[in-house]
């Protein structure tokens, strides 16, 4: 069965985001000042196969060995099964 | 002496370092591409600035997987003398050779131009020309060299003595205005626990020549060639 998975991968909050801040700026520009924060981060698809349980160990790992570098970085992902 | 200079896909300052060692420093030097599975046996390892394989998802993030990386770690935990230049420290970060992470520079802005940094530390293999409080002026070219590193892992950093390099004004002071890219305490290179691994955003391979760059860069590679040349004279 294949899956795919949404990988989300966002600044710690312990993390300076540069991008986030200059885009939190530009929207306090546009007159948005209720805005508190903004994060950026990624967003990737992956589509895989195999069954739920070994897609989630698996995805777990690709996050921490290459998606994500954990020492900056948060990840969460979400698993659905792909329509054909 | 031999020294080997890594060439991944997208690194661009192999041949400035293959020239400073080869030509300036006379010091024989080879490239490696980056699918061979062997350094052959070199005494000192270059890891060069860059975009390898474009910087995709992170820099240096899929380099570090390149198949001579195993290699270069394996050379590293026996002892040898790894840089990691720019790109190649960003690469060194990734690998998990050296703590912390280098962030977007806080401006956004890819910056190019020359800076001064203040040598924090002479008892590593490539400042032993330095001495501490040294001012040198070296050029920098990133987009992402503001490094950042837990408290923790700061405490250990300055309590082991392994930042080698910080931003500074020509007198050597540090103020936040010199720090260009948003660096944590203005740090711009770093070394391992064993002191053998060293990573730094600024570019000593181009300025080793008077009519480019200067010659500060000397100071640095030169000291890691100091070691072999003299002990082997």
């Amino acid at each position: 069965m294949p899956f795919k998975a949404k990988v989300y991968v966002t600044p710690r909050k312990s993390v300076l985001d540069p991008q986030g801040k200059a885009v939190s700026s530009a929207l306090h520009a546009l007159g948005y000042a209720e805005v508190e924060d903004v994060r950026i981060g990624k967003f990737m698809e992956v589509r895989l196969a195999g069954d739920r349980e070994a897609a989630t160990a698996r995805l777990e790992e690709m996050c921490k060995k290459l998606l994500a570098n954990t020492t900056i970085e948060d990840y969460r992902f979400e698993i659905e099964e792909e329509r054909s | 002496m031999k020294v080997a200079v890594v060439v991944f896909p997208g690194s661009n300052c192999d041949h400035d370092a293959y020239h400073a060692f080869k030509h300036i420093l006379r010091i024989p030097t080879f490239f490696v591409w980056h699918k061979e599975t062997s350094l052959d046996n070199p005494d000192a390892v270059i890891l060069p600035g860059g975009f390898a394989h474009g910087d995709y998802l992170r820099c240096g993030a899929i380099a570090r997987f390149s198949p001579i990386m195993r290699d270069v770690e394996a050379f590293a935990k026996k002892g040898g003398p790894v840089l990691g230049i720019c790109n190649g420290f960003q690469i060194l970060i990734e690998a998990g050779l050296l703590p912390g992470a280098l962030l977007r520079n806080r401006s956004l802005n890819f910056i190019s131009r020359d800076v001064h940094l203040r040598a924090e530390a002479s008892d590593t293999p490539y400042t032993s020309r330095l001495r501490p409080g040294q001012v040198l002026r070296l050029p920098v070219a990133h987009g992402e060299g503001n490094y950042f590193a837990d408290p923790e892992t700061l405490k250990r950093l300055n309590g082991e003595g392994r930042v080698v390099l910080r931003y500074t004004d020509a007198n050597g002071r540090l103020d936040e205005s010199w720090n260009f890219n948003g660096s944590t305490e203005a740090i711009a290179g770093i070394v391992s626990e064993g002191r053998n691994i060293m990573g730094l955003m600024p570019h000593p391979e181009r300025a080793v020549e008077e009519a480019v760059g200067g010659l500060d860069g000397r100071l640095i590679l030169g000291s890691l060639t100091d070691r072999f040349t003299r002990r082997a004279a």
